[in-house]
């Protein structure tokens, strides 16, 4: 058994006691309205200490990682994108990093059999890794719902469409799709059982996982298996949640009486990941924006990057050169700057 | 030393992937022979002023360290966060997906899984978490947190230097995470405590005080030279004129040393050395050579940034005290992403040079405009381009050839279409190796930054392994007989390598092609190649290869 | 550095997307739906079932109550109470619950619902049984 995983396990395991255990002792305005205000306001301040601390740190050499033909004579085609010479490609380049993962989408398995090493596309990491965040991104914004009142327009189109796929099977024992199934939630939780499994199965990946890497992904399933159940299963009375979110967001916190324990547990789950977030590898939210391999421009011997610590160094200087091998230099012929007559001279009149 | 490496098949059976039962923080380290260059001479540090010259030896258990050397690192590392973003960030944002570990041409060659990208940075990071971040010091080793134990920095030096900078895992990284970057810092930080490698401190040193890597004196490089000079007039009939410090010639040119010392760079030298001789007879081309700037490569970059920017200084002092146009710069690989990303922001600028523009074509290199500074495959490309070079590429029939990209011109420059379009130009039959082995996702030589050493020759075959693997390939495919590169590691590394895994494949660097077919004025028969070997022989050799 | 500025901006940006349900209700106190009933729907007490299963599983129930008159043709319902009534939305639950605006509408708006009965079932019409 893998002490990695377990001991994530029972830190989302333990939270998830904490809550229960706590929403049954009635500490309801703690779990519902205390500890989300304090996820939110840890994970501001956090987000934006943990950044401001990156842009604080010098970029002393533009050191891009060129993944295509760079700009070169004009009859040679330009990689724009891979190498970016205008602020232009740079932001594709980057667009196309942050919304499409197209370095992972390089993503190659190599295989070594008879001695002969064979790449092929390894294509499930990114598919799994934009499931996930995709549909992570359609759960967070389809809860606007629970944040707005009225709710936009445009959260209900979402919601539309995330429910589009009407999925209703109804024997008297077994009733699903009422209310509509959203897919996000659905494709959220088998990404994330996914990414999970992937670290438990691979031999590499689990070698190189650590606790950390666990941790948020079983949170996560935490989140989106309560948030399933909620919806589908073990029904609250959604007003009353919404009367709960909207109090937080508006400022005039309420706990109305009658929401299910499971309720505050996810809630719970969810101010902890918010709290976690800043101090955690999930801060790759925002690194992406900022590595330098990635967003600085190619066009490093057309234009000067100037670094803001360059420091005199001590060098070796022609003259001290000269100084030390003039006499072989001016035998071998070679040219020098002070010629050898003057020092001679001296010699000579001794 | 050398009777001690596996055979080949030895080698890749060896080869399992599977890593070990224990965790990684608790398998200790094998600092196993074959795999690790001897530790630097005290003397080649002394002279460059680093700190702790004194000898040791890394299968010592006592590496004579400073008294505080925890404090040293530490200090280090904080102030390296601080001006590295890189460094900073890429510490912070890892999630460990793993798609660059099967990337890393160390890890495909060895099956060591500390030689997967994300744990050579891990040796690093764990000791960041621990010393740098609140999660770190609040849950410790659950969080992956250790600290800096001598285990752990015997760990840093034993990886660190298994590590070629090349780039390859950063390719696929989704935040471009580079381990080149890392490997840097880590190397940084290991200087400070006085852990270098030989095979990188002398050249350094040499290089700072005799001009180039490999420390020959100024009178001796015009030797070496004019040893070339005498074997092309053998072979063409044509005596060249090289000059040396030439005051107000057009172009400053700067090559690896390497290239003068040992064969086949030797021959890429010759072919420079051609080159520059028709451009002067036919078009009144001045290039001069410097011996005080004799050295295009720069080891001071698998040093420490300082010592990169204080070894590459000379290219723009030199071209300043001479007075040319621009610079000029022979084959060489991390050379050109010292050049491209690093000189003219630690040297520059050099607003005392023209923009470079090629007068025989009238070409103006936009692509070098601030660094002023033009790689010769791209001025050679320009001037096939326009038609100025008398070319009989036949002369190059009896070579099946591929193109070996080398790391850095691939993934620190993006040059891949210059060097093609040269060799496509004075070679008949070229024939490139797989897709995911070329261009951005070229392999390593397997002995690149500095680990291009004797001693460690397991290491160097195991990491040299997949590109082996490409060209073989090709050989059997379309009998390739000559791997083409432009770069002077690649042209000491790859004999070797190509000797162990596929013998019969020869190395040139892209300019003795380019010689081989390029006609001088007034020249003989030109009855052999460059290396002085009977053409009508080896035509007849490689026709009966075919046949057969 | 302008990469700073940059970096600042970005920061901004973040932080109003992150935060928009914080300033998009300007803090305004938004007071939950309040249910009205008719003196009808007072008058009978109890609805099919018990009020609070009743509000978080009616469209379970609606979704029998179709299954079993489509599919079955069997109209009559039984609660454990054993009182019956007919499986119609429009006669039985809208008979009652004849407010639709302030019985059912409210609280879907409310919680951004939008159930695909009133695509057949239109403006509570009466059906012609």
């Amino acid at each position: 058994m893998n002490k990695k995983y377990m001991v994530s396990f029972i830190a989302v395991f333990g939270l998830f006691l904490i809550a229960w255990a706590g929403v049954s002792i009635g500490l309801q305005w703690v779990f519902g309205v205390i500890i989300p205000y304090l996820a939110v306001l840890v994970f501001a301040t956090g987000f934006v200490r943990r950044v401001l601390g990156w842009s604080r740190s010098a970029v002393p050499f533009a050191i891009p990682t060129t993944g295509g033909q760079a700009k070169s004579f004009p009859w040679i085609r330009h990689a724009r994108f891979d190498c970016p010479d205008s602020r232009f490609d740079l932001w594709v380049r980057m667009a196309l990093e942050i919304l499409t993962f197209r370095s992972l989408f390089r993503n190659t398995r190599m295989k070594l059999s008879g001695g002969k090493l064979s790449y092929q596309l390894e294509i499930f990491l990114w598919v799994g890794a934009l499931a996930f965040h995709y549909a992570f991104l359609t759960v967070i914004l389809r809860h606007t719902r629970f944040f707005t009142e009225p709710v936009p327009w445009c959260v209900q189109l979402l919601e539309n469409v995330d429910s589009f796929f009407r999925l209703e099977i109804i024997y008297p024992q077994f009733q699903f799709g009422l209310p509509a199934v959203y897919l996000s939630g659905i494709v959220l939780l088998a990404a994330v059982v996914y990414l999970a499994l992937r670290r438990i199965v691979i031999p590499s990946v689990r070698y190189i996982s650590l606790a950390s890497d666990f941790f948020p992904l079983l949170l996560i399933f935490g989140i989106a298996f309560t948030g399933i159940m909620m919806r589908y299963v073990t029904k609250i009375d959604i007003n009353a949640a919404k009367q709960l979110t909207m109090g937080l967001v508006t400022f005039h916190p309420t706990v109305p009486a009658g929401i299910g324990a499971i309720f505050y547990i996810h809630l719970f789950f969810v101010s902890v990941l918010l709290a976690y977030f800043p101090y955690s590898k999930l801060m790759h939210l925002a690194g992406v924006f900022l590595s330098p391999t990635r967003n600085m421009l190619a066009s490093t011997r057309s234009y000067r990057h100037v670094n803001p610590w360059n420091y005199p160094v001590k060098v070796h200087t022609y003259e001290e050169y000269e100084e030390e091998f003039r006499e072989k230099m001016v035998e071998a012929g070679l040219p020098v700057d002070k010629p050898l007559e003057a020092s001679a001279e001296a010699a000579e009149k001794e | 030393m050398a009777d001690k490496l596996l055979k080949p098949k030895e080698l890749i059976d060896r080869i399992g992937y599977q890593p070990p039962q224990t965790d990684w923080m608790d398998t200790p380290i094998d600092i196993r022979k074959g795999m690790y260059c001897y530790a630097s001479n005290p003397k080649s540090v002394a002279n460059l002023g680093f700190p702790n010259a004194r000898p040791w030896n890394p299968t010592e258990p006592d590496w004579k360290l400073p008294e505080n050397w925890q404090q040293i690192i530490h200090d280090g590392f904080k102030e390296r966060l601080e001006r590295f973003r890189s460094f900073k960030v890429f510490m912070d944002i890892c999630v460990r997906c793993g798609a660059c570990a099967d990337k890393c041409h160390y890890f495909i060659g060895t099956g060591d899984p500390k030689n997967m990208p994300v744990l050579r940075a891990e040796l690093l990071r764990s000791v960041y978490r621990n010393d740098f971040t609140r999660m770190g010091k609040l849950l410790g080793k659950a969080n992956g947190a250790r600290p800096l134990t001598l285990d752990v920095l015997k760990e840093w030096w034993y990886y660190l230097f298994q590590c070629s900078e090349c780039r390859r895992c950063s390719l696929f990284c989704p935040y471009g995470i580079d381990t080149a970057e890392i490997t840097m810092m880590g190397r940084e930080l290991l200087n400070l405590v006085g852990l270098n490698i030989d095979w990188i401190a002398t050249p350094v040193s040499n290089c700072y005080m005799n001009g180039n890597h490999l420390g020959i004196q100024p009178h001796a490089f015009k030797d070496m030279l004019d040893f070339f000079v005498d074997d092309i007039e053998e072979r063409t009939g044509v005596r060249v004129k090289p000059e040396y410090m030439k005051k107000g010639a057009d172009i400053l040119f700067i090559t690896p040393s390497g290239d003068v010392f040992a064969d086949p760079g030797t021959y890429t030298a010759m072919g420079y050395l051609m080159l520059f001789h028709y451009l002067k007879e036919k078009y009144g081309l001045e290039v001069t050579w410097s011996t005080y700037a004799s050295e295009g490569g720069n080891f001071g970059f698998f040093t420490s940034h300082e010592t990169m920017k204080r070894l590459n200084a000379k290219m723009y002092a030199e071209a300043k005290r001479l007075g040319v146009k621009w610079i000029l710069g022979g084959e060489c690989g991390h050379m050109w992403r010292v050049i491209n990303q690093y000189m003219d922001t630690m040297n520059g600028p050099a607003d005392f040079l023209d923009v470079p523009v090629n007068p025989i074509t009238g070409t103006r290199f936009e692509q070098a405009r601030s660094t002023k500074m033009v790689h010769i495959v791209e001025f050679t490309a320009d001037l096939i381009r326009n038609r100025k070079l008398d070319l009989t590429p036949a002369r190059n029939d009896y070579l099946k050839v591929t193109y070996h990209d080398s790391c850095n011109p691939s993934r620190g420059m993006g040059f891949f279409d210059e060097p093609r379009y040269v060799i496509q130009n004075v070679c008949n039959h070229f024939y490139d190796m797989p897709a995911s082995t070329i261009r951005e996702q070229t392999f390593c030589c397997g002995s690149g930054a500095g680990l291009n050493a004797g001693e460690n020759m397991e290491l160097r075959m195991s990491g040299g392994m997949p590109r082996a693997n490409a060209v073989k390939h090709v050989r059997d495919a379309h009998g390739v007989n000559m791997l083409a590169c432009i770069c002077a590691i690649d042209r000491a590394a790859l004999p070797a390598l190509m000797d162990y895994w596929l013998p019969g494949v020869q190395v040139a660097g892209t300019h003795e092609l380019v010689a081989n077919a390029l006609n001088l004025p007034g020249q003989n028969d030109r009855a052999t190649n460059l290396r002085g070997d009977d053409l009508e022989e080896l035509k007849a050799q490689a026709e009966g290869e075919t046949d057969e | 550095m302008n990469d700073k500025k940059l970096i600042v901006t970005g920061l901004v940006i973040f932080l109003i997307i992150v935060l928009f349900p914080f300033w998009y209700n300007r803090g305004r106190a938004v007071p939950p739906p309040e249910v009205k009933l008719t003196e009808q729907a007072k008058a009978a007490k109890e609805c099919v079932l018990s009020k609070d299963y009743m509000r978080s599983e009616h469209m379970q129930l609606l979704d029998l109550w179709r299954e079993s008159v489509v599919r079955e043709a069997d109209r009559i319902y039984t609660n454990p109470k054993g009182k019956q009534f007919v499986m119609s939305l429009s006669n039985t639950c809208l008979d009652c619950h004849s407010n639709k605006a302030d019985f059912c509408d409210k609280c879907h708006n409310y919680a951004s619902v939008r159930p695909y009965c009133w695509d057949c079932h239109i403006d509570n019409p009466k059906e012609n049984s």
